[in-house]
């Protein structure tokens, strides 16, 4: 049972099994939404679980001139990272599977490794588009990085914890942390945008510019593992700010002390699945009504209009606390 | 990072058709650039004069999806010019109008690819659903949505009834507002600016020095526009502006085919105020006069010029074709160089590049020796397929 448990956590729930059912579910909301803004019909239910089988059936192809290996292993370690890091979010209630002071700084790194894998799998794709695309993945990510990881310091300063699990409890019974760091918050929703390569920050994989930038040269399951990171990655990013700043399972009014704690669990499943989903809204709003940005235009904009005003954010939040004396 | 040679094309998701670009690039800027075309040439100019002149009009129709009425328009054009036929007034005014609907759909879907080459896909979706409109007026009038096959030689093919007119008043009067709107989004909406304000940089001058013609040259601030410059049909009775723009760049360029859609719309409405009755046809003979004669009508894209030489039989002797994109490609090569490569898409698309209406095939016989030399087939394929 000891090496059991891990395991179920890791490969079934709230691991891979669930986050990319979660996900495909998750992809459909989004891509429906978007159909539904640009006046169009949009997918059916099933569909992006027909496109990963689809994906999944096809040939896959390594380039002549590619590294075998990191063109093999990058989309691997990028599923893997993000997986391993929902362990450490609350999903059910204020208390993650796994949980330590500082758990906050892991997740964040293995939400980094998909952007790293990216660029070198594009890297050693052996393609023009392929590099130059991955060049603008580590570009960008100087972009979004600092912002996000600003943005996810003013909870923990305002909680006085590095542990999500503790941030999202101290939010368990009074206000939201939203209300003490809305700046940072918007700049995490805006930075996630830049993490998931989306519109306006799409620069990376931009189809008319650098065809699909790093993944060019995937095909088949390779290339599924690349959809299905992004697509988890969704899931787990929108998750962490949901954890964050949004109470993550907590809602007002909802008695989750006096309920059996199998409903408890079930109920805060669902109030957080409603919460990411209104974070995937907010994606598919962003990816319809902007057009794509440069990668200078973006990383220089981020900077200047995420970084500093976190800082500031950060900054409020200290003397707030000064004041309350805690 | 050290120069890198960046391939766009033949085959690559910005280019509609295949045609290879190649740029030396510098980290992410454009240091040079080169184009190869002819990867879909057709041999339209030849064929031409292997047919008899009803035929060429259906071949000329299919020199472009696009512009198919601008092609038969100046083929009629040049021709009538020979046959000395002068077509009734009647007809004159629906081909008029039948240009401009066409410049209505054309630049619509210009507008919809530039929003789909930035990453704005609800531009793209919204504009090419505003363009269903026209594309049908264009059905109810010829009874196609593509090569409308109107014009023929000695006038046009349908009439336009009072039914058809009211229908379309209508849809012009909805596509003049949606115009406008979309005239507001591309100077209001700040990602769309962030991506066209000062991008393609070319100077007016420059412009005519390389050749350029229609929106990309009014785009610079140079007004011409053969509708004004050398009138034809009846533009001369009609009032319109001949749209330019100082801030030469994609926004300029955009901001002329948004405001040329809105003038489209109300030469229709002139058209259709002035249009008299009458006959649209007249007798067109089957053998046309020896002669030459050469036709420019300005074309979406911009100024379609046609040379037709005639010999006296129902076959012409020579037709040759200078299509816009073929004059503004120079201007392009100079626009993306300097820039960024995420520019090269749209800038390249603010030409609106038609490639299949352009590639032509030039093979020089010796000069010193004077030997001319028949190709067989093998050799034309060979040469076709050069890497």
């Amino acid at each position: 049972m000891q090496v059991l448990t891990p395991l179920f956590h890791m490969l079934i729930f709230p691991g891979f099994l669930f986050l990319v059912a979660f996900g495909l579910f998750a992809s459909w909301v989004d891509r429906k939404l978007i159909a539904k803004f640009q006046n169009r019909v949009g997918p059916p239910v099933m569909q992006p679980v027909a496109d990963l089988v689809k994906l999944m059936a096809k040939e896959d192809i390594i380039p002549e001139h590619a590294n075998r290996v990191m063109f093999a292993v990058t989309p691997l370690v990028a599923l893997a990272g993000v997986i391993a890091s929902i362990i450490y979010i609350p999903l059910w209630a204020p208390a993650a599977v796994n949980a330590f002071e500082g758990d906050l700084i892991v997740v964040i790194y293995l939400l980094t490794l998909p952007a790293f894998a990216l660029f070198l799998g594009g890297w050693y794709s052996a393609n023009p588009f392929a590099t130059i695309g991955a060049t603008r993945v580590l570009t960008q990510l100087f972009g979004y990085e600092v912002p996000f990881f600003l943005a996810c310091l003013g909870p923990a300063v305002a909680a006085g914890s590095w542990s999500i699990s503790e941030i999202t409890h101290a939010q368990a019974d009074g206000l939201w942390l939203v209300t003490a760091a809305p700046v940072s918050f918007i700049v995490a929703m805006i930075a996630l945008i830049g993490k998931l390569e989306r519109v306006p920050f799409d620069t990376p994989q931009a189809k008319t510019e650098v065809i699909t930038g790093p993944e060019i040269e995937y095909t088949g399951r390779r290339l599924a593992v690349w959809k299905l990171t992004f697509l988890t990655e969704t899931i787990v990013g929108s998750a962490l700010i949901a954890a964050l700043f949004l109470g993550g399972p907590h809602f007002w009014g909802i008695p989750f002390a006096s309920m059996a704690p199998w409903l408890a669990g079930v109920v805060g499943m669902i109030v957080l699945g409603v919460k990411i989903l209104l974070i995937v809204f907010f994606l598919s709003l962003a990816q319809a009504a902007l057009a794509r940005l440069r990668i200078e235009q973006m990383v220089q904009w981020c900077l200047l209009w995420l970084g500093i005003p976190t800082l500031i954010n950060i900054g409020v939040i200290v003397l707030m606390m000064r004041q309350v004396g805690v | 990072m050290a120069k890198l040679s960046f391939p766009v094309g033949p085959q690559h998701p910005a280019l509609k058709e295949p045609e290879n670009l190649r740029f030396s690039v510098d980290g992410e800027l454009v240091v040079d650039a080169d184009i190869r075309i002819g990867y879909v040439h057709r041999s339209i100019e030849r064929s031409c004069s292997e047919r008899n002149y009803v035929q060429d009009l259906y071949l000329c129709e299919r020199v472009c999806g696009i512009c198919s009425n601008a092609h038969t328009q100046a083929f009629c054009q040049a021709v009538e010019k020979i046959a000395g036929v002068e077509i009734p007034e009647r007809a004159q005014y629906i081909r008029m109008m039948m240009h401009e609907f066409e410049r209505i759909h054309s630049h619509m879907l210009w507008l919809g690819v530039a929003g789909h080459e930035i990453g704005f896909e609800t531009l793209f979706m919204y504009v090419w659903r505003d363009r269903e409109v026209i594309q049908d007026i264009l059905e109810m009038v010829s009874g196609n949505r593509g090569h409308y096959a109107m014009t023929m030689l000695g006038g046009v093919r349908y009439d336009i009834t009072p039914e058809m007119v009211t229908k379309i008043r209508e849809g012009i009067a909805f596509l003049r507002q949606r115009a406008e709107h979309y005239a507001d989004i591309a100077t209001t909406e700040a990602t769309f600016l962030k991506r066209t304000v000062d991008v393609g940089p070319i100077s007016g001058a420059r412009c005519q020095t390389l050749g350029a013609v229609g929106p990309v040259l009014r785009g610079s601030g140079v007004g011409y526009d053969v509708r004004r410059a050398f009138p034809y049909l009846k533009y001369d009775e009609v009032e319109f502006e001949v749209r330019t723009s100082e801030l030469c760049d994609v926004l300029g360029r955009t901001l002329v085919r948004v405001l040329e859609v809105i003038d489209a719309c109300d030469i229709i409405t002139q058209v259709l105020d002035m249009m008299p009755e009458g006959d649209i046809t007249t007798r067109f003979p089957r053998k046309v006069p020896e002669g030459e004669a050469t036709a420019r009508v300005e074309a979406q894209r911009g100024e379609l010029i046609y040379y037709v030489r005639s010999n006296g039989t129902d076959v012409p002797e020579r037709v040759k074709i200078r299509t816009p994109t073929l004059a503004n490609l120079p201007a392009s090569l100079e626009m993306v160089t300097g820039g960024y490569i995420a520019d090269i898409p749209i800038t390249f698309a603010s030409i609106d590049p038609c490639f299949s209406c352009t590639d032509r095939m030039v093979v020089l016989d010796d000069v010193n020796s004077g030997d001319s030399r028949t190709m067989t087939w093998p050799e034309l394929v060979k040469l076709g397929r050069r890497s």
